[in-house]
């Protein structure tokens, strides 16, 4: 079969597709349902047939079937043809005992440390906004290396974030480390404009390559904050008739991916 | 608030434990009868976790009885939250997420509260929570994680925390007091008359919940026999001495799911988020009246919930089992 680029996707389908391909065969992915889930899926499906999902519901090695999307971790969808079920406590037990190699979830507001808030908008004490917590997040977030697939936006991509739901380097160089999470820690932040990582020693977000079309103006415009873009940074190929196929066939209601 | 230590002291968890009937003994009571059981201003544990398993009926039956200032535990809370906060049963939430769920958005009635301080939704990780129920089932003070450390989380709750070197490694960790709660609910496919219960499918944290609690109301798809369950005793999850009282409730997780039994009624869903998308107080307001007080019986508001709902949820929960 050829692999044909195409330019018809929407920002959310490319965000599953670029997901996918940061995965690698073999891995034990805590995934998150949305286009975590998707983006796993579509990675054991194209090049990493034995890479294995959990959710913390207490899945471990589900398939998922097309069109029946669950619509959170804890639902019965989220079991089809599984290997095990475990209870809630234990699956996120193998994250600290170091089974998992890859936590990967959406966010609503990062920083340029990668710490995550999914709490509170404005002050926790008195908030604008009150979002729903963490969930696993915070616990996946200091207990494994993480992907964030999330909207290049910059109300989401902002100096410091609010409230440190979930975090990354916290204050940068070895903050993390010193505030007592030695493991894990961001890894790679995949949006609709470009795939981030973080600088070695400062920690902190920078531009690795951007998708195609994307300038670098575009990421600074819906950057909150001063992000290094290298003059060499790298382009992504564009995404794969069959990559989208299987996205478009995971979710034909358009779910998590209109 | 409450002047109550934090983790009840050891000799007292093994008093209340004691002075339990621990014979094996008929349990099975109404709704109505099992509400009863649970005192105005106690810790509830609700088992399940987000839509599914939620012992909605035994929930029904609280907010019909009027139960008031509830402190209230979940893994992760969805709509049963919100009908919590409206009703006043509960304005004190303990849990990990609390939205309807990701498809819907943040739960409007869940913001409203919150944001004008009219009711509270402390937050912990999803493991913490699991780790303070599993402390309470060991007989534990605490347990010990390394997780949470250095977040926004953690700071919120420096009250109820704390961070120690350990005594071994020299390493930091965090120390999560247990969690006894005095009532926990659980809702499961089978039951037998005494307590003894199977659970298919996602177990949550509802086994660590059962032995942390000191009384523990089980509502059951079905009550089968004690030699039904003798048959399978490698498939019963919570014994029958940790149980007080087994209510047969049909449904009894609508509209959330109950594995291989039935899916989450979605259309129902639908139309709960959209009455309170608008008017988060008044939406509930109105659920509460025309679904919760408005129906005579359980059946009752499975009927109201129709007949088409449940056949759909039914056969999308039974597929579970096709191959």
């Amino acid at each position: 079969m050829t692999e044909q680029p195409t330019s018809t996707y929407t920002a959310s389908e490319l965000l599953a597709v670029m997901a996918a391909r940061l995965l690698e065969d073999g891995q034990i992915v805590f995934a998150g349902v949305g286009i975590p889930l998707l983006a796993a899926t579509l990675a054991q499906r194209a090049h990493a047939p034995r890479l294995t999902i959990l959710f913390e519901g207490g899945v471990v090695g589900p398939f998922i079937v097309p069109g029946e999307l669950p619509p959170s971790t804890n639902e019965q969808r989220c079991t089809r043809r599984a290997n095990m079920v475990l209870p809630i406590t234990d699956v996120l037990l193998l994250l600290q005992r170091g089974y998992v190699d890859v936590g990967f979830m959406g966010g609503a507001q990062i920083d340029r440390y990668g710490n995550l808030n999914s709490s509170f908008i404005g002050d926790a004490d008195d908030p604008k906004i009150r979002l729903p917590g963490t969930g696993g997040g915070n616990d996946i977030s200091s207990l494994t290396q993480m992907i964030v697939a999330m909207k290049h936006e910059k109300r989401r991509f902002v100096s410091k974030v609010d409230f440190i739901t979930s975090p990354g380097f916290i204050e940068g160089g070895s903050s993390r480390a010193d505030r007592g999470l030695p493991a894990g820690g961001m890894w790679r932040v995949v949006t609709d404009l470009a795939v981030m990582g973080f600088d070695e020693r400062s920690h902190e977000m920078k531009v690795l390559a951007l998708h195609p079309g994307v300038t670098a103006e575009q990421v600074r415009d819906n950057t909150g904050f001063d992000i290094a873009i290298p003059d060499d940074v790298g382009r992504t190929e564009p995404p794969r008739r069959q990559e989208l196929d299987v996205v478009r066939n995971l979710d034909p209601d358009r779910l998590y991916t209109a | 608030m409450s002047t109550e230590p934090l983790v009840k002291p050891y000799l007292e968890l093994r008093r209340e434990t004691a002075a339990r009937d621990h014979g094996l003994r008929e349990k099975v009571m109404s709704l109505d009868e099992a509400a009863a059981l649970v005192k105005d201003g106690e810790h509830v544990g609700i088992g399940g976790c987000t839509m599914s398993r939620t012992p909605m009926a035994m929930l029904w039956a609280l907010i019909r009885a009027g139960r008031k200032d509830l402190t209230v535990s979940r893994s992760i809370t969805s709509t049963e939250g919100d009908l919590l906060y409206a009703s006043g049963v509960s304005r004190h939430i303990i849990t990990s997420w609390f939205s309807q769920g990701i498809v819907w958005g943040v739960s409007k009635v869940m913001r409203h509260y919150t944001e004008r301080k009219l009711a509270r939704f402390d937050e912990w990780s999803h493991m913490s929570i699991g780790l303070r129920y599993r402390a309470g089932a060991m007989g534990v003070p605490f347990m010990a994680t390394r997780s949470m450390l250095g977040s926004d989380v953690a700071r919120r709750r420096e009250d109820e925390v704390k961070t120690i070197t350990c005594p071994f490694t020299g390493e930091e960790v965090m120390l999560l007091p247990a969690l006894n709660p005095d009532t926990v609910l659980i809702h499961v496919q089978r039951a037998d008359a005494y307590g003894n219960a199977q659970l298919d499918g996602l177990q949550f944290m509802d086994i660590d919940m059962a032995m942390a609690a000191k009384r523990v109301i089980l509502t059951t798809e079905r009550i089968v026999s004690n030699d039904q369950i003798r048959r399978t005793p490698d498939h019963t999850r919570i014994p029958f001495f940790t149980v007080d009282a087994v209510v047969e409730a049909p449904f009894g997780a609508a509209p959330h799911e109950c594995y291989g039994v039935y899916e989450p009624f979605f259309s129902h869903l639908d139309l709960y988020a959209e009455m309170t998308a608008k008017d988060a107080e008044g939406g509930a307001r109105r659920y509460l009246d025309e679904y919760i007080h408005g129906s005579k019986s359980w059946p009752d508001y499975l009927a109201k919930l129709g007949m088409e709902a449940v056949l759909d949820a039914s056969r999308r929960g039974r597929s579970i089992h096709n191959d």
